[in-house]
């Protein structure tokens, strides 16, 4: 059997097209038109903050590591606790030890002092994953390894992300690190497997204070999210354009 | 203690003052690697192109050696990202399920762009080069010989049409594959400037002038390392001929190699004060603007990373090679200082820039310092340690010296002219 070079490349050509025929009953579409083709989601998860009824116990970050199988002794953490001191100098001091799991025993901050009476005002203030509508996360994933569910929440693929570390380096909230064992990045979830089965996150379940809330958002009848929907709340860091859900109630100027 | 999971970036990161619980230094040594490594290569490719495209004459023979050598050098800009990534198993998926909103998304097909380019051009410009030497190894017996013929009849891909009008052809394909390679190499830099710059939560990094200072360092940088490899290499052959009594050939390559580096030498300043004069832009801008970020902005580069950005970078890798290639008399070792300088210059600048990024918290209110891993304990200290940078360092070279046993990059009468 001959075969030219002509021939070769004609019949790659003609072989090439017959095989990709079966392919084109396939269409391209974006993820906004697979989100369409899906039944609108009747959820919204948003989350309510009350700064001003946290006493920094810490159960929320001890509840959440046990939870979401976080190694209890690792720096990293789903959810942390800040406890802010200004003086009356105007300076503010903060600090979160372990995240705040074990409470904020000591008075000292990194081994400085403050007496009482030198002090102005002083809080703590609750942090965990905002579930952003804008998320920068999602948009700088490579691979799609994180991304956005239709009731608003921002998941990871532990089977395809591939430890980049672009969506920690993209988070303006710092919410997001490596799991020190799967090697995969992660962050809070308001414990979707919870809320997702009628529970509420752990963090939320283990507050005795009630500074931390879950709400949906466009059910009419939920009571938080009329709390949101009718107090003066607030949001960390909105200049980055990322539309956070996690609301505050009582967020200082000094919060960072 | 073993059993103890480790979090990533604990074992190099000291925290100062309010640092958020999970901010660590993330992007360490092999992700100041990654731009350097591409910048050399952008770079290597664009001073073959000032030959190749605009017709450069008397930059002809580093052209032919900086394509050959922007080869070795591009298996090397992706090797970084995989030492760094947690999942290294993984690498593959960026190409097998892209999303395109990601900077990162587009590194597979722009790299694979452009190394096709390279690896054409090459092919174009030495295919004359592959077919003669499959007609002259057959002359030759022995084994060796035979699987040398056998690699070069592969290379030839079977064309073997050397008449003049053939060559002709190769010639005006490698111009225009060199044409159509300076964008492209551009964008590949100014790229990895925009995974940087487009980084809206790192106050240091979000700039638009980002991949453009990148492409500007990514020149000088590639330059110079050419060069630097150029004189190097030059300065062997000579001292080997005259050793074999070949006192009037050494001095021939010697001439030669003056020209060449007196030439080259000229685009280099042109770029490096390009890239300088975009980085002061850049820094006077933040300082005028002084928005939210700029006191702890200030607080790193004029404090904490002083000496880092404006005695290193600054001084001894722009002003003082600057001074030693533009002052009268420059002989060849105060070039050789220079370059060394140079490309020292930059690479703290792609330092500065990656690890001064994350030098400061999110939250504006504390610092991060980076100790750089020297003695590896585990395969993460290796890997983003002084070893694992050491290791792509050396690669190039190593890739280099095989490469050009078979495209002889540095022959005095190679072809294209």
């Amino acid at each position: 059997m001959t075969c030219s070079r002509r021939d070769f490349l004609k019949d790659t050509v003609s072989g090439s097209l017959v095989s990709a025929l079966p392919l084109s009953a396939f269409t391209l579409i974006s993820s906004a038109e697979a989100a369409a083709a899906l039944d609108e989601s009747k959820t919204r998860w948003a989350f309510l903050v009350d700064t001003t009824k946290c006493v920094g116990c810490g159960m929320c970050v001890k509840a959440c590591k046990n939870e979401n199988e976080i190694p209890y002794d690792a720096a990293v953490t789903r959810t942390w606790v800040e406890r802010y001191v200004v003086t009356k100098d105007g300076t503010t001091h903060i600090d979160s030890p372990m995240g705040g799991r074990d409470g904020f025993i000591d008075d000292k901050i990194r081994d400085e002092e403050i007496e009482p009476e030198d002090i102005a005002k002083a809080f703590f203030v609750p942090k965990l994953c905002n579930q952003c509508d804008n998320p920068a996360c999602v948009q700088v994933c490579p691979v799609g390894a994180t991304y956005q569910t239709n009731d608003g929440i921002v998941l990871i693929d532990r089977e395809w992300c591939i430890g980049c570390g672009y969506c920690v380096m993209a988070c303006p909230y710092g919410v997001r690190f490596f799991h020190p064992e799967k090697k995969v990045a992660d962050k809070c979830n308001f414990c979707y497997h919870r809320i997702s089965n009628g529970m509420d996150p752990a963090c939320v379940e283990n507050c005795a204070f009630g500074a931390r809330r879950i709400a949906n958002l466009k059910d009419p009848d939920d009571p938080v999210a009329h709390l949101i929907r009718t107090e003066r709340v607030s949001v960390l860091k909105d200049e980055y354009g990322t539309k956070p859900h996690v609301f505050y109630i009582g967020l200082d100027a000094e919060v960072r | 203690m073993l059993d103890e999971p480790v979090v990533h970036g604990i074992e190099w990161t000291i925290k100062e003052l309010f640092v958020y619980p999970n901010e660590f230094i993330y992007w360490s040594i092999q992700i100041v690697m990654y731009p350097y490594m591409t910048g050399l290569v952008a770079g290597a490719f664009v001073l073959s192109s000032l030959y190749h495209v605009f017709g450069q004459k008397d930059l002809k023979e580093i052209a032919q050696f900086s394509l050959v050598f922007s080869l070795a050098l591009l298996p090397v800009a992706a090797l970084p990202l995989l030492l760094h990534l947690q999942q290294p198993t993984r690498a593959m998926e960026p190409l097998l399920t892209p999303h395109f909103t990601s900077a990162i998304a587009a590194f597979g097909i722009v790299f694979t762009t452009y190394a096709l380019i390279v690896l054409s051009e090459i092919w174009f410009v030495y295919r004359k080069y592959f077919v003669e030497q499959v007609y002259a190894l057959k002359e030759k017996a022995g084994l060796p010989n035979a699987m040398k013929r056998m690699v070069y009849r592969v290379l030839t891909i079977g064309a073997y049409d050397v008449s003049d009008g053939a060559i002709k052809v190769d010639k005006k394909a490698a111009t225009v594959l060199a044409a159509i390679g300076i964008p492209v190499a551009c964008f590949l830099h100014g790229y990895a400037g925009f995974i940087f710059g487009s980084v809206k939560a790192n106050a240091l990094w979000m700039s638009p002038l980002m991949p453009v200072i990148f492409i500007m360092s990514a020149v000088v940088s590639g330059i110079a390392l050419c060069m630097l490899t150029y004189i190097v290499i030059m300065e062997w052959k000579a001292f080997r001929q005259r050793r074999a009594g070949g006192a009037l050939a050494a001095g021939e390559i010697k001439g030669a190699e003056e020209e060449i580096i007196s030439k080259a030498a000229k685009y280099l300043l042109g770029f490096l004060v390009a890239a300088i004069s975009l980085e002061m832009l850049d820094l006077i801008f933040r300082g005028y603007t002084a928005m939210k970020s700029w006191d702890i902005l200030r607080s790193v580069m004029y404090g904490k990373d002083f000496l880092n950005i404006f005695v290193l970078q600054y001084g001894l890798g722009n002003l003082v090679p600057f001074a030693l290639l533009i002052l009268p008399r420059r002989t060849l070792f105060r070039t050789v200082i220079a370059l060394v300088l140079v490309l020292f210059g930059v690479f703290m600048m792609r330092w500065n820039v990656v690890i001064g990024g994350q030098a400061f918290s999110l939250s504006f209110s504390g610092y991060m310092h980076y100790e750089i891993p020297v003695i590896p304990h585990s395969l993460e200290t290796f890997k983003e340690g002084v070893f694992g940078a050491l290791t792509v360092i050396a690669t190039p070279f190593f890739l280099f010296w095989i490469i050009n046993k078979f495209v002889p990059s540095l022959r005095r009468d190679s072809e294209g002219s």
